[in-house]
């Protein structure tokens, strides 16, 4: 099944939470949402679930118009952060729910519904949980649970809002790839939402990266990382250096001093200047393009972490390296840094 | 390493409140109680049984309980929709309904009888109509009826509200997208998850029936075996000074009354174990 969002718009009051989105989504995908809180991942999720209702924009599911329909009627899986069990009901009843709940007409028999919802729950490995209640569970297989209860109805597509948002990090890891190989296995189309660029690189397809209501940037995970098309995405994923720099004449200026580095294509005007820590070379003075004395060093496992303080405009902007244990630096040392690579960003985008 | 450590509690204070606990009970509750039974000894065996199947005593004490069992019935129902409304809906004057729930809650029970009765009376404003059709409810144990409902009421509202309020939207959203219909959400979802709160306020509102008084002998007629509850058989023997007699119907009613909240109690607890608080 494919999914096509075009022109999305949603207002809560005053505040727009998505400001007209469009994204295709591939049959098979497994696509990640992945954003700050507030960027609308949530809402753009739950409106294609048809739990919220935009106020403007299409949503096609296999380019028929999912928009007249409800939420029970788009045969779509749901998981919640929180799980949403059925307390009063066991994990059978609970997987079974979806099941029983179907028009006369079309509902499986009592021996079915028992096949099915014994597969369910194999393949998700909690078949002997199955007398237990919900209350009764770890997080983890409350998770698993409600991920089952979600299959039993065949879905189309597979949304997951941050499902696992509530679980502590081992869980969470574990949960992950466990969920990326039952994709391979059912190969359901699948959109899942996190905050946690770690779980949307590792997991997904492809990353949606969304801030305040806009799509930032779309593409695989190596993609979004190596070449991220906004500040913000750069920002956003990955741990980068970030100077403030100005563009003049078709120069890198920093605090005024020409560097000697290409400002592709950003405008004239105060710009920004990312480097991804890993791609910032540290040598003795002059070695480099930027010079800064070394504040503090401190030993950081196989590497050790140096403030590194740059001269500025206003005052002196500081910025943390990394470089091999090896290596000797001392508090005042003078460095000369050269980026491997780097990308600048005019700062009004 | 101090050996105190190991007696140490992380809630301080049991002793203490445990103590006053059972001092306090035994004291208000309990003693009166032990009253009550103490007088009834004064009868012999026979007498006892002599008192309680009289005609006019099992009349009294059927139109007691099964009024009340049939008010909390009606409170149930209309309580929990009431509830619903309250809750689920944002509309003019939803505070104002709000706390109307509560006045038979606040109102002396005298001035409910009074009102039913001036209300239901053969020329009052719905009287006068319901007599045309011929259905006579002021003097009758429709009346009786009719103040149960009004007294027990609030007992159903105010325990299944907090309830339905915390219930999280999004199992609803959960059933929506599995494909149930909206009867479907309500009936095997929501009111199963309301189910221990529905219980217990069932339990108050026929407790709170069974013991009326000051209401019911206002509407009720009182004619004995047809509209005469227990509790005003008690007044009626203890002001012909037959205190034994008083206190062997009392002694039932308490019984009777313990042994259906216990029942009540017991399902609301097995309840409770299939929906527990996470």
């Amino acid at each position: 099944m494919t999914i096509e969002v075009r022109n999305i718009v949603k207002k809560f009051g005053s505040f727009t939470a998505l400001d007209s989105v469009d994204l295709k989504v591939g049959k098979g995908e497994l696509l990640a949402l992945l954003g700050p809180s507030g960027s609308g991942k949530t809402t753009l999720l739950r409106i294609i679930a048809g739990l919220d209702w935009p106020d403007g924009g299409e949503v096609r599911f296999d380019g028929e118009n999912a928009l007249a329909r409800g939420a029970g009627e788009r045969h779509v899986g749901f998981v919640f952060q929180h799980y949403a069990l059925f307390r009063h009901m066991n994990v059978f009843e609970n997987v079974a729910f979806g099941l029983r709940v179907q028009p006369r007409a079309v509902r499986l028999n009592e021996t079915a519904i028992k096949k099915r919802v014994n597969e369910l729950l194999d393949l998700v490995q909690l078949a002997w949980l199955s007398d237990r209640y919900p209350s009764q569970l770890s997080g983890g297989q409350r998770q698993r649970i409600a991920l089952a209860r979600a299959l039993a109805i065949e879905p189309r597509i597979l949304l997951l809002d941050e499902p696992f948002g509530a679980l502590d990090a081992k869980v969470r890891k574990e949960l992950r790839r466990w969920l990326r190989s039952l994709h391979d296995e059912i190969h359901v189309t699948s959109i899942f939402v996190t905050h946690d660029q770690e779980e949307a690189l590792e997991v997904a397809n492809r990353v949606v990266v969304m801030d305040k209501g806009r799509i930032e940037q779309i593409g695989t995970p190596g993609e979004v990382y190596d070449n991220p098309a906004t500040a913000f995405v750069h920002g956003f994923i990955g741990e980068s250096i970030v100077l403030p720099v100005d563009v003049r004449d078709g120069r890198v200026e920093l605090g005024g001093k020409p560097l000697n580095l290409e400002p592709q294509g950003a405008g004239a005007g105060p710009s920004r200047l990312f480097v991804r820590r890993h791609d910032m070379q540290v040598g003795p003075a002059g070695s480099g393009v930027i010079e800064g004395a070394v504040r503090r060093v401190r030993a950081f496992g196989p590497i050790q972490r140096a403030d590194v303080a740059l001269p500025g405009g206003e005052g002196e902007t500081l910025i943390e390296i990394d470089t091999p244990r090896d290596r000797e630096l001392n508090p005042g040392d003078l460095v000369g840094l050269q980026p491997r690579r780097y990308r600048i960003f005019s700062a009004s985008t | 390493m101090s050996g105190v450590t190991g007696r140490r509690r992380t809630l301080p204070g049991f002793g203490l409140t445990m103590g006053l606990t059972l001092t306090w009970l035994s004291l208000i509750v309990l003693l009166p109680l032990a009253g009550l039974f103490l007088k009834t000894f004064e009868l012999s065996l026979a007498q006892f049984f002599e008192i309680v199947t009289s005609r006019r005593t099992l009349n009294a004490l059927k139109i007691s309980f099964g009024l009340a069992f049939l008010a909390a019935l009606v409170n149930l129902v209309m309580g929990t929709i009431v509830v619903w409304a309250l809750v689920r809906y944002r509309f003019p004057g939803r505070r104002l309904f709000d706390a109307v729930v509560d006045i038979p809650f606040a109102l002396p029970t005298a001035v409910a009888g009074v009102a039913l009765t001036a209300l239901f009376a053969q020329k009052g404003w719905l009287g006068a109509p319901l007599a045309e059709l011929g259905i006579k409810v002021a003097f009758t144990p429709i009346g009786i009826f009719i103040a149960m409902v009004f007294i027990g009421i609030p007992f159903v509202v105010r325990t299944v509200q907090p309830v339905l309020i915390d219930l999280d939207p999004e199992i609803e959203e959960a059933a929506a997208s599995l494909g149930a219909s909206r009867w479907n959400t309500v009936t095997r979802v929501i009111l199963p998850s309301l189910t221990p709160a529905l219980l217990t306020g069932f339990a108050l509102a026929f407790a709170r029936a069974v013991g009326e008084y000051g209401s019911v002998i206002f509407i009720a007629g009182n004619l004995p075996n047809v509209s005469e509850i227990a509790p005003l058989l008690i007044v009626i023997r203890l002001s012909e000074f037959r205190y034994a007699d008083a206190t062997a119907i009392a002694v039932v009613m308490l019984v009777v009354a313990f042994l259906i909240i216990f029942l009540i109690n017991r399902v609301q607890r097995w309840a409770q174990t299939r929906v527990p608080a996470f």
